[in-house]
């Protein structure tokens, strides 16, 4: 080969250059637009629901955002957009020493009550 | 299970709340003007007002495929949908006009092979050539960057809001309905373009001056939308239509309202042509490309059912 360039054969897929190829590998990634969580409530809910998350370059846009995406079918009638990183999170790692606790405390359920017949909606 | 736990099984469940309503705008998807009583109002001649609703459907029809195009190719997924939502708006405001301008006169659409199910909206869509579409250059000129895109868009939908608001007091009850309706969608795709329009103008150097250099593009069209052609002053006569020379006061004052925010001058540029050209059936040459596109499948397929 006279074209001055390594070649060798890569994954089967025959010879690739190696050098000189654009990869992006070591340049600084493109900064992003900050992630939103996206809360909608719908017609009929009483709570605001987690629809899923977007990216937006400002608050205003994260809801103009979420208007487009999350309530096309007319799914909504009041969104909240939440700065992802605003919000504070429980760590999966203290899943026991948070919930478990909790499990084996039936008697914090009002299950133990004798529910008389003419007593509706319970 | 009480509704409570519904709402958590699927968050679409507790949003949509057993409304199916949703799926379709008005009572019946077949027939756009299901239910709705198509007479002529006195006064009005039929002719006019098919005339006139084709200017009006085929602009959102030619704009809504432009739009379109962006699916896929927008900078952001998010702009990707708002972009495709705002066609999807055009499109509907289409065939609602569309199939007004068969009800009103059914010679304006094309005939089609004897027992050929597609509607009159979709003939007249799909199987007209280029010299019978009545829409407006500026919309079918192609998209250009998203910056392009965006300055032709706010001038766009701030002509048309303007035009939709006086004519939802149209004389004829049902270009009212779809004026009204379409009042709505339009604020949207004006507030959206507005935003874009002022961050794009007061984001980076590089925005800025792509956003400079799409308005110049765009301004010198804009102006074939305030051209008044015979069609539309008989319809303002008629008094169920909207002469879009006495648009341009209300459209420039909320453009002017954008540029100061945006810190932009108003372009120096003088219109391009003089009469009208679309609305006559004079298209550019890249309308030729876009109405293949768009009417090619349900040209191979004129008994197709969709």
């Amino acid at each position: 080969m006279t074209t001055g360039q390594d070649f060798s054969a890569g994954g089967g897929h025959g010879a690739v250059p190696l050098e000189g190829v654009p990869t992006g590998l070591g340049q600084p990634p493109k900064p992003e637009w900050p992630l939103y969580e996206i809360f909608v409530r719908g017609k009929r809910g009483l709570n605001h629901v987690h629809v899923g998350s977007l990216h937006a370059a400002d608050d205003e846009m994260a809801v103009r955002h979420a208007r487009d995406v999350y309530t096309r079918r007319n799914e909504g009638v009041s969104i909240w957009a939440v700065r992802a990183d605003l919000i504070v999170a429980s760590s999966p790692d203290e899943k026991d020493p948070l919930f478990a606790p909790a499990g084996d405390k039936v008697y914090r359920h009002p299950t133990f009550y004798d529910i008389p017949d003419n007593v509706p909606h319970m | 299970m009480d509704d409570l736990d519904l709402d958590h099984e699927s968050v679409y469940d507790g949003l949509l709340g057993g409304d199916a309503s949703q799926w379709a705008f008005g009572t019946d998807f077949e027939d756009p003007l299901a239910g709705v009583d198509t007479t002529i109002p006195a006064g009005v001649e039929a002719g006019v007002l098919a005339a006139y609703c084709l200017m009006l459907g085929d602009d959102a029809l030619i704009y809504a495929h432009r739009l379109s195009e962006w699916t896929s190719n927008a900078p952001d997924l998010e702009d990707d949908i708002a972009l495709a939502n705002i066609a999807l708006d055009l499109l509907g405001q289409a065939r609602l006009l569309l199939a007004r301008a068969a009800a009103a006169d059914m010679s304006v659409v094309p005939v089609l092979p004897e027992g050929s199910p597609v509607p009159p909206e979709d003939a007249l869509a799909f199987f007209r050539d280029e010299r019978a579409f009545r829409n407006v250059g500026y919309v079918e000129a192609l998209n250009g960057d998203f910056a392009v895109t965006i300055a032709r868009l706010l001038l766009f939908s701030t002509h048309r809001l303007a035009l939709l608001q006086r004519l939802a007091a149209s004389l004829d009850p049902v270009l009212s309905a779809i004026a009204a309706k379409g009042v709505k969608e339009v604020t949207y795709h004006r507030d959206y373009a507005g935003r874009w329009f002022v961050t794009l103008a007061r984001g980076t150097e590089e925005s800025r001056r792509r956003l400079i250099a799409g308005l110049r593009t765009v301004w010198p069209t804009y102006a074939e939308l305030s051209r008044s052609t015979e069609v539309e002053t008989q319809a303002a006569e008629q008094g169920f239509g909207v002469d879009p020379a006495t648009l341009s006061v209300e459209a420039d004052e909320i453009i002017d309202h954008v540029l100061r925010a945006a810190g932009i001058e108003r372009p120096d540029l003088a219109a391009s042509g003089t009469g009208p050209m679309g609305r006559n059936g004079r298209h550019t040459e890249v309308m030729g490309r876009l109405l293949a596109e768009m009417q090619v499948v349900a040209r191979a397929h004129p008994m197709g059912k969709w």
